[in-house]
């Protein structure tokens, strides 16, 4: 079989120059997978400004209730709501999956399994463009009469089921409408990244020899693919609700409210792994590097992504303990909830043990690495209070649980794709990011990350509720209001903090040393392309491979990597 | 860290407070273990010339028990806080004890309305009081609080009672809780009800039992029965 | 013509094949969660049976044959593909066509006909769920009509692109598919 494909493809191969592109068909139409995963990056740090400059506003709001905010303005209540519902749309949707999925998997899919494009590389192209179509009905909804949707993020029925509720009619509809079409160029990437893992692989890339973010990529697609559909339902019949008046979430005509919250954390928890599985494997992939040492449990590691994936879909009434549903189903889903810590826990350790006997390089995407690794160790300790259906009577919709998703999803884009991003910034633009400026950047947000959420647990416990715009009006809450103003000052940190980033990143684009192949000393097949790569990634052939993708330090070879496509002459027992 | 948490003051906050705990002891020694090792593993294993990696896969079975034990004490922690939980769960959720005492909070776009019933202890009847956002209980009694809600969700949150429901529109779901020490609590709304819904809130009023006769007998001047159905 | 360089692997299973497969499971779900939505909703209260009963189900059992036949010359247009026969995938593809444009009018006229006896998608539960779900459906319905069209468009310049008719296939099976669901759930209960 092997022999047969790399024969078929010989002949197949045509090459084409980027530079004998005009600008539309490198940029706009464009269906390199390069140019388009770059294309979700850019789209995603867009987004991530725009979410941050939100949060700026939500958190000063809190610190200095009815202040107006510095270069925003005075935020009103309805305004709150408006901030804290399109922040959390904006970076779970429109930052966390364009950056985490879009970006990643586009970029390296097909480099990394040894492909030149993806399966459906015009179907891609236009996933693209149907995203950054929803991204901009996003932000549109923002100047429509009545302002953005302010229902929260979770869209509960049915205050957003009917407009006299909020007071937001257009808004809501198009944050309803941006969805849809968030979900329809997922939905296209997610059967593009399926079907390019199943049959593009390169000679010799057994599943067993893809690297872990692939296994990632592919899980998070599978559990987006699967879990989307009930809300889309949902969607739809929340927009007839509001359009046709239809009663399904509205008690007044029959309807049940409950069923929306089904049908939403039905799609919500699993949409939850879809970020951070991409998160673990890029993490993942960056730690054997930097240690020198294969990824410790590379099965384990794959059994367990596989076994959060099926828990995924059976936990999600545990957003819901509280919320009016028979109390006796809560034991069963704080038990399915809880034990989804046992294959995170396995994923973990094999990360901490990867660093054992390891020989440990501190570049910066190994720091991202490892402050992920961290990061999502407190997300997933805390979560376990969230979990349990007792103690989840108390930080229920309190700032504990503002705190533990932070911890998990921010912990995913910012570490994470950090990581990431400085790990791959030479393969995608042929240019090295500053060093210095790297460290300098990670240990401003680890800090400042730290001090902005870390105190957002004591807050919950102390009983701070979410969404409310101004705690100064409880008197409960005005001995944690110095917290409050702790979180502010850091939270203003953690956004300068990106600053040295976003010079490092245009700095380094147009002026960065160049970047040589592989510069890292890494093994798997994106190395053994030149960088940046070429439309179609590799010259005449096909690299064919040989062994799994984390021989690092291996005893057969004396360079400490050996590099998936490369053939040695023995063959090591 | 579990001093941050409100002075609980109900019956059944003392076992929510025990489970917070037990998951807190449990989370921080994981936390301890995990980041120490990362750090001690970090700062070990450091690049230093003339040593190389270790060259492990712990893929075998027999390396692999150094992430597979520690994942099985993590499942016997698991089902330890999930045990104690149910126990604390049933009490607070599980099944509702009877009392004569009962009032209903309604909620609605941004106000709780609570009805007493009254002299007669039925809901609906003429001698039924209503009072907005504030809501007088005797110390030590149980009380049964059926939650309805006009308009949208909200929830009902007693952050000294450890004591927090949401209320559907459309349906009446039923909570209790016990008060025991006087004094007066708020009670906020704690899920998003619309543009009004930071500053949604009531107090709850607990009174030493003699205090609260003398406010049934203010609310309810004609009637000399009342303080006896009230069941003292 | 296509600029990209073309792929090296010469896959056993077509890409679009695997693809669709996904994309249908991801259907699945959504049905999956309206039709679960419908059921749960059915279970927890009483009174839909009446409502079910103004459906007339003659006109729908009408509408499921038109569709089981549609299903069927889809079948043969695929199998005119495996032939090389171009006339009978046009012919087929034609009737696959015209069959789910009888669908939808009679759909339509059932429509029309429930309005005027004054069941509105508003006017309860029921009505809420079954104008959305036929509706829905009836959407699926016309995306399989266009995408068989432009598969029909195609075909009069050759067979190139005929492998996508299984494609196309796969879809129309799966809407018709949808329908053998909401038929019992909707009308016959
Ligand atoms: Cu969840
Ligand atoms: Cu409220």
């Amino acid at each position: 079989m092997a022999e047969s494909a790399v024969a078929a493809g010989a002949g197949e191969v045509v090459h084409v120059h980027p530079e004998e592109l005009g600008f539309w068909r490198t940029y706009v139409f464009s269906t390199d997978h390069k140019m388009i995963g770059k294309q979700y990056l850019f789209l995603g740090l867009f987004m991530a400004v725009v979410g941050g400059l939100l949060a700026y506003a939500i958190r000063w709001q809190l610190a200095f209730p009815d202040t107006e905010v510095p270069g925003w303005g005075f935020v009103g209540p309805e305004d709150y709501n408006a901030l804290v519902t399109m922040h959390g749309t904006t970076m779970v949707f429109f930052v966390a999956m364009p950056i985490l999925l879009g970006a990643f998997g586009n970029f390296l899919i097909p480099l990394m399994i040894g492909a030149r494009d993806m399966a459906f590389p015009r179907l891609n192209r236009l996933s693209f463009w149907t995203l950054l179509g929803g991204s901009l009905v996003l932000l549109s909804s923002f100047f429509v009469p009545g302002g953005a949707a302010s229902a929260g993020w979770t869209g509960y029925a049915p205050l957003s089921a009917r407009p006299i509720y909020t007071g937001v009619n257009w808004g809501l509809n198009l944050w309803l409408l941006a969805h849809a079409i968030e979900f329809a160029s997922f939905l296209m990437g997610g059967v593009n990244f399926l079907t390019t893992v199943m049959i593009m692989r390169a000679p010799g890339m057994t599943f067993f020899r893809l690297p872990i973010l692939i296994w990632q990529l592919l899980t998070a697609a599978v559990v987006f693919l699967l879990s989307v559909g009930p809300l889309i339902a949902g969607a739809i019949m929340l927009l007839m609700d509001r359009i046709a008046g239809t009663s399904f979430f509205v008690p007044e005509g029959g309807g049940d409210p409950l069923l929306w919250q089904h049908l939403f954390w039905f799609f919500g928890h699993p949409e939850v792994y879809v970020v951070l599985l991409p998160a673990v494997g890029l993490a993942a992939e960056a730690l054997p590097v930097f240690c020198r040492k294969p990824l410790f449990g590379y099965r384990w590691i794959i059994y367990s992504t596989l076994t959060t994936a099926i828990l995924s879909f059976i936990v999600w009434a545990h957003h819901m303990f509280v919320s009016g549903m028979d109390p006796r189903l809560a034991m069963p889903f704080s038990f399915t909830t809880i034990l989804i810590s046992v294959p995170f826990a396995i994923m973990v350790f094999a990360m901490i043990a990867t660093l054992w006997g390891g020989s440990i390089r501190f570049t910066t995407p190994m720091l991202f690495a490892v402050g992920f690794l961290s990061m999502f160790i407190v997300g997933g300790l805390t979560g376990i209070f969230n979990g349990s259906a007792p103690a989840n009577i108390h930080v229920h919709a309190t700032y504990f649980v503002v705190g533990h998703f932070h911890y998990t999803l921010l912990s995913g884009v910012l570490f994470g794709g950090l990581a990431g991003i400085y790990f791959w910034f030479p393969k995608m633009f042929g240019r090295m990011l500053n060093e210095t400026l790297g460290k300098i950047h990670f240990w401003l947000t680890l800090i400042t990350f730290n001090a902005t959420f870390f105190p957002m647990h004591l807050l919950g416990l102390g009983g701070m509720m979410r969404r409310i715009a101004n705690p100064m009006q409880y008197e409960f809450l005005q001995p944690l209001q110095p917290l409050n103003v702790f979180i502010t000052v850091s939270a203003i940190g953690l956004l300068l903090a990106q600053l040295p980033f976003l010079i490092n990143l245009v700095w380094s684009l147009a002026a960065g040393r160049p970047a040589e192949a592989n510069p890292w000393e890494a093994a798997t097949l994106e190395w053994s392309a030149p960088s940046p790569p070429p439309h179609g990634n590799w010259g005449e052939a096909i690299p064919v491979v040989y062994r799994g993708p984390y021989e690092y330090s291996p005893p057969e070879v004396a360079q400490d990597w050996l590099p998936q496509d490369r053939a040695l002459a023995a063959r090591p027992g | 860290m579990m001093r941050w948490l409100p002075e609980n003051v109900s019956s059944f906050g003392g076992d929510i407070d025990a489970i917070l705990s037990l998951i807190y002891s449990a989370t921080l020694a994981w936390f301890f273990l995990t980041l120490g090792a990362i750090l001690l593993f970090l700062f070990l294993y450091r690049r230093r010339e003339g040593r190389g990696a270790t060259y492990i896969r712990g893929d075998k079975l027999s390396e692999a028990v150094w992430i597979l034990i520690p994942a099985v004490i993590v499942l016997v922690l698991d089902l330890w806080i999930d045990f104690r939980g149910a126990d604390a769960w049933a009490k607070v959720k599980g099944r509702v004890p009877s009392s004569d005492l009962r009032v209903e909070v309604t909620g609605k776009q941004f106000n709780w309305e609570i009805r007493y019933p009254g002299p007669d202890g039925k809901l609906g009847t003429a001698d039924d009081l209503q009072l907005d956002n504030e809501l007088h209980v005797p110390v030590n009694q149980v009380v049964r609080v059926t939650l309805k809600s006009k308009d949208v969700i909200h929830s009902f949150f007693l952050p000294n009672l450890r004591l927090k429901q949401d209320i559907l529109p459309g349906r009446e779901v039923e909570a209790w809780f016990q008060a025991t020490k006087p004094g007066r609590y708020e009670m906020p709304c704690s899920e998003l009800c619309g543009f009004g819904h930071s500053g949604m809130k009531g107090w709850l009023h607990v009174h030493p039992a003699d205090e609260y006769q003398q406010w049934v007998r203010e609310r309810w001047p004609s009637s000399r029965q009342g303080e006896g159905s009230k069941g003292s | 013509m296509e600029a990209s360089v073309a792929t090296r692997t010469a896959p056993q299973i077509l890409p679009g094949k695997v693809g669709v497969w996904w994309f249908l499971a991801s259907e699945i779900m959504v049905f999956g969660g309206l039709i679960s939505s419908y059921i749960v909703a059915r279970l927890a209260s009483s009174g839909w049976s009446a409502e079910a009963a103004h459906l007339s189900v003659p006109i729908a059992s009408l509408n499921t044959l038109v569709l089981l036949t549609s299903s069927m010359t889809m079948v043969l247009a695929f199998g005119a593909v495996g032939r090389g026969d171009r006339r009978g995938v046009r012919t087929f593809l034609l009737c696959t066509i015209l069959l789910g444009l009888t669908f939808l009018g009679i759909k339509a006229y059932e429509y029309s006909s429930e309005l005027r006896a004054g069941f509105m998608p508003v006017t309860s539960p029921f009505w809420n769920f079954y104008y959305t779900m036929t509706g829905l459906h009836a959407l699926h319905v016309l995306a399989g009509v266009i995408t068989n069209l432009s598969l029909f468009v195609a075909a009069r310049r050759g067979l190139r692109n005929a492998h996508r008719v299984e494609l196309a296939g796969l879809y129309w099976h799966f809407v018709d598919v949808v329908w053998i669901f909401l038929f019992p759930l909707l009308y016959l209960t």
